[in-house]
């Protein structure tokens, strides 16, 4: 559910060279053309839809490097939140 | 990935070397410079003597026959060669950049191994062709490709500026990893004798003797010759970073040679009338602050960047905190370069703003306005300022 979510931000504002519908939920997103300005953008949509704020050290290739990757730490960031 | 860090030799003496930069500096760099800058000719003999020095292969590490010199040490060098000849400086400097990206992104390959050996050996003198017509000066795309064939590559590139190309031995070359990659895709390449056709002329206000002509680069080789990281990582990591600490490093150079012969003004003004301090004296204070805020910011970032290469943590350099960190050593020494160029010669009056005179500024003030193009401070500022959204904490 995330995952989809993430997907279609990731192919409004990720900036892609190839189309996000070819890409598996563990596909590189670097290696699919997404740059490190174009995280940010990519960064603000989802904190937008998600009603999250990403901490500075969660602003790593390591966060960013997939769907799946991005769709975990949406969720992580989401349970922080309403454990609070 | 790792990012192999250079280690300096233990018997290198780096005051005994910056004692020697600072003589050819006045025996072979100043001479030439007044002949560099107005016929924006290549400093040969500048860079002939810094051969001689063996310091083209300051920073390859010791254990390959170098000297091993570390980051602040070589922003040191461009310091001090920035005192005399800007141009001779920032050749030097580009020079370094581009050994420091194979000595961090090469090392462990055989032929990189094997080139930096002969680089000590041969003394080459490397420049690099980033930019290319039509990608609006953004570096992180090509539109140029290699094409690889079994182990050779051929390759031809459009870049509108090359600095000091037609001296060089050899061209690290950015563009895409393949003709079928993303414009974003890239690699470098260390391309050797390319032949170039020029796009263009170089006759500019400063920073003229770097040569920094266009040309169409055509080179073919090994496919050896691919530095075997992505070039994004080049740039975090290496390029971008190296960059600015030895450009910024350099532009203090050119500050505090202005400020230097403001003192001299101000000490000859002082001797005519020793009993009430000359009115410059003060300006001269206040430039003095100036200067020194330069210095240590210089020296932090580049202290930093040596602490950040020997632990060795490349995820350090991808953040959005290093990169503008770096960012804004170059926007502000930019900046203030001019700032204290512009001082000095509000100290040494006519006789700064003259040509013919001992105390003239005018080459310092014209190689000054170059800092904030090379890399335009706009493009810079509008990096950082994407940047800056994502970053919660200030």
């Amino acid at each position: 559910m995330t995952a989809q979510k993430v997907r279609e931000i990731v192919s409004q504002h990720g900036r892609l060279s190839v189309p996000v519908a070819q890409l598996p939920d563990e596909g590189d997103l670097y290696g699919a053309g997404l740059t490190s300005l174009a995280t940010v953008g990519l960064m603000l949509a989802l904190e937008e839809e998600f009603d999250v704020e990403f901490p500075d050290n969660m602003l790593s290739r390591k966060t960013f490097g997939s769907i799946a990757s991005l769709a975990s730490a949406v969720e992580e960031l989401s349970g922080r939140r309403a454990s609070v | 990935m790792t990012i192999a860090q250079t280690q300096s030799a233990p018997s290198v003496d780096f005051d005994g070397i910056l004692a020697d930069v600072h003589r050819i500096g006045r025996d072979v760099v100043q001479p030439a410079s007044a002949d560099v800058d107005s016929a924006a000719r290549f400093p040969a003999e500048s860079i002939n003597a810094l051969r001689e020095l063996q310091l083209l292969s300051a920073y390859v590490p010791a254990e390959l026959g170098g000297m091993g010199l570390d980051v602040v040490e070589i922003g040191r060098i461009c310091e001090a060669l920035g005192h005399y000849c800007a141009s001779s400086a920032m050749i030097f400097a580009m020079h370094q950049i581009q050994v420091a990206c194979i000595v961090h992104h090469g090392r462990g390959a055989r032929y990189f191994d094997d080139y930096l050996r002969n680089l000590v050996d041969q003394q080459y003198l490397i420049a690099s062709a980033t930019t290319e017509l039509g990608v609006g000066g953004d570096l992180r795309s090509s539109i140029c490709a290699i094409e690889v064939d079994g182990d050779r590559f051929q390759l031809t590139k459009k870049a509108p500026v090359i600095s000091y190309g037609q001296y060089a031995d050899q061209i690290l070359v950015t563009c895409r990893r393949a003709r079928d990659a993303a414009a974003t895709d890239q690699v470098a390449v260390l391309v050797q004798k390319p032949r170039l056709e020029a796009l263009s002329s170089w006759d500019t206000l400063g920073f003229r003797g770097t040569c920094s002509l266009g040309f169409v680069l055509t080179a073919d080789g090994s496919t050896e010759q691919v530095l075997p990281v992505p070039f994004d990582a080049v740039l975090s990591q290496t390029m971008h970073p190296y960059s600015h600490i030895v450009w910024s490093s350099l532009w203090l150079g050119i500050a505090a040679d202005a400020v230097t012969r403001a003192r001299a003004y101000v000490r000859g003004e002082a001797r005519k009338n020793p009993n009430l301090p000359p009115m410059s004296s003060l300006r001269l204070a206040e430039v003095d602050v100036v200067l020194n805020g330069m210095r240590n910011n210089v020296n932090a970032a580049a202290a930093d960047y040596r602490r950040l290469l020997l632990e060795n943590d490349p995820a350090a350099f991808n953040s959005f905190l290093f990169a503008t960190r770096i960012n804004n050593l170059k926007l502000a020494s930019s900046q203030l370069v001019v700032d204290i160029v512009g001082r000095a010669m509000l100290i040494c009056g006519i006789n700064g703003y003259r040509n013919d005179s001992k105390f003239t500024l005018a080459r310092h003030l014209r190689d000054a306005y170059g800092a904030a193009l090379m890399v335009n401070n706009d493009r810079i500022m509008a990096h950082n300022a994407t940047m800056l959204l994502a970053l919660k904490e200030a």
